[in-house]
């Protein structure tokens, strides 16, 4: 009755004696309004779930952001954009924004290359490679809070597996504080997400190799490219798609991060690894500043929105582009 | 890669003292007790069992919701249907961190805080997009004329959904199930916030104050750690391929 393309087969010439024009006209309008429900009413349950929990949510977020306001009753005591400009002030969540900058870095100069280095290397043809994939996957498997409690037990002071590593190969005291440690703390938490997240893009990677012909790269071998060439003028163009994805989901993961740093350090030492998701957890639900926590969290989603429409608009445009040129030609 | 996992299933089994002579090598003496002390104990099961009720009610009901919603997307034409599904693809980009607050408030005052559906629906809630997505790309490729041979038969469109549309996405059906049972028996913060006492402890919220608790307990902390891992691990090893196929489906097509 109301799918698509019986709907249009009905409505196509000549299939059957047209009624009265006045007849159709009214029924297939009423016959539109029950389609329009019936698809509606199929999404009703999720929308109702979606606004309630997720847009109302952000909306009300928006609000309270320019309220001074404790969490009870309703914000009445507008501020205008004063938490907004303290928070600019504010040397803790200019540090975050600071440390936000540099675990992005940080992912996008180490760690997404070794996932890739990784994928090439898994993606040939040996022995227990089976084996290997799930081992490098398995830590994504794992929470962030048991990741966190076991790699704060690692890296504690003297009695962690990391110092007595050291202490092994003669490098007594180069470890030390780790987490404790202002100048350490940043760096022992990337090597943790390393450990963490490398797998996923490791993952991603992998199902994009495998989705390239393997005549391209023969192709190329019988040309006479070197492996570098290879993968420099063949691999790498065609998986440019899949590297874009695991960047974007890389820098959001970054702007949110909280689950690990929450359990390993708290943001400590004296807010040396806190993150705007622990700086807007501590003002929210430890200090009872809900408007000046909102603001932090219209700040955190104004990052994502924009950093995510200018990725749409600049870098995944060019993705279908780009692909079919690749495809296409020789390059230009 | 493995040798922290290593590392804290063989710290398990040592003594505190052991673990501070000894940290490396196999334990001296295989102590079982500091696993048996924790699965005799009721917590850790407690944990367990409503790391999984949660995990479960999340799952059933996200995938429940998407799928009707998926199939209205991939199978009616109807006004505004570009501008829902934008809505809900959108919400991909709702870092769960930013919401979290007003959502607490809002559990709060729906008097769900300390229930377990305060975490069951915002998890759900929050995992439609991706579902969505993912489901709506599957019901595009079940060709048209299935649905039209069941609609002559005399189907109405919810019978085609359920008697024809859903048995044959069970392998997609079992990706995003995968999906979502991963995405809630990882969740920390929800929990954190939403379980103000420990009846309803998920566990990584239970794991996190297990360390607290025992901080000088090592070779304790470690055979928690380890037992917490092992569902998981387990249910990786089962599911491994679904998981890596949905992550890297939603990922492309997000």
């Amino acid at each position: 009755m109301t799918s698509t393309f019986l709907a249009d087969k009905r409505s196509g010439p000549g299939t059957e004696l047209p009624p009265p024009e006045s007849v159709r006209a009214r029924g297939r309008g009423r016959r539109r309004v029950l389609h329009w429900l019936t698809a509606v009413g199929f999404q009703l349950p999720a929308l109702v779930l979606f606004i309630g929990m997720v847009l109302l949510p952000m909306l009300f977020a928006l609000y309270a952001a320019f309220f001074r306001w404790g969490g009870f009753g309703m914000p009445s005591d507008y501020v205008g954009t004063d938490n907004f400009t303290d928070l600019f002030d504010n040397p803790v969540f200019l540090g975050d924004l600071w440390r936000c900058l540099i675990l992005v870095l940080l992912s996008l100069v180490l760690q997404l290359p070794f996932a890739l280095a990784m994928a090439v290397l898994l993606n040939q043809k040996f022995r227990g490679r089976a084996v290997y994939r799930m081992l490098f996957f398995a830590p994504y498997v794992l929470s962030e809070a048991i990741t966190g409690v076991l790699f704060s037990m690692v890296f504690a002071p003297d009695d962690g597996l990391a110092d007595h590593v050291l202490g092994a190969v003669g490098l007594d005291g180069v470890g030390g504080l780790w987490f404790a440690d202002p100048s350490y703390v940043m760096a022992t938490l990337f090597l943790v997400m390393t450990w963490k997240y490398f797998g996923f893009h490791m993952m991603l990677y992998l199902a994009g190799l495998q989705s390239i012909p393997r005549e391209l790269t023969e192709a190329a071998l019988i040309d006479g490219a070197s492996a570098w060439q290879r993968f420099r003028n063949v691999t790498l163009p065609l998986l440019a798609p899949t590297l874009r994805i695991s960047v974007f989901l890389s820098v959001i993961g970054a702007i949110q991060l909280f689950d690990l740093v929450w359990v390993i350090t708290q943001g400590g030492p004296d807010h040396h690894s806190e993150t705007m998701a622990v700086t807007m957890f501590q003002y929210g639900f430890k200090r009872y500043q809900v408007g000046y926590a909102s603001a932090i969290s219209v700040v955190m989603f104004g990052i994502c929105l924009v950093f995510a429409l200018a990725y749409q608009r600049f870098v995944l445009r060019r993705d279908l582009e780009g692909a079919t040129t690749t495809m296409r030609g020789d390059g230009k | 890669m493995v040798v922290p996992l290593v590392y804290a299933v063989l710290s398990g089994f040592k003594s505190t003292d052991e673990l501070s002579s000894n940290p490396f090598g196999l334990p001296k003496r295989w102590l079982t007790s500091n696993y048996t002390d924790i699965l005799g104990g009721g917590d850790f099961w407690r944990l367990l069992g409503s790391s999984t009720l949660i995990a479960v009610g999340t799952t059933v009901l996200v995938v429940a919701l998407s799928a009707l919603a998926a199939f209205s997307f991939a199978r009616f034409a109807f006004r505004g249907r570009e501008a829902l599904f934008t809505l809900f693809t959108m919400g991909l980009m709702f870092p769960f961190a930013v919401a979290v607050l007003p959502l607490f408030l809002l559990l709060r005052s729906l008097d769900l805080l300390d229930n377990p559906l305060g975490v069951i629906l915002p998890q759900a809630a929050f995992g439609l997009p991706m579902t969505i997505i993912i489901l709506r790309a599957f019901f595009r490729e079940i060709p048209g004329e299935l649905e039209e041979a069941a609609t002559l038969d005399g189907c109405s469109s919810f019978g085609f959904f359920w008697r024809v549309l859903l048995p044959m996405a069970r392998p997609a059906l079992g990706t995003v199930s995968v999906l979502a049972v991963v995405t809630s028996w990882n969740n920390f913060m929800l929990p954190l916030l939403v379980f103000t006492d420990n009846t309803w402890w998920t566990l990584p919220v239970g794991v996190q104050q297990f360390q607290g608790q025992y901080s000088a307990e090592y070779a304790r902390v470690f055979a928690y750690l380890v037992l917490a891992m092992v569902p998981a691990l387990a249910f990786y090893s089962v599911a491994e391929r679904q998981l890596v196929g949905g992550l890297t489906a939603g990922a492309t097509k997000g």
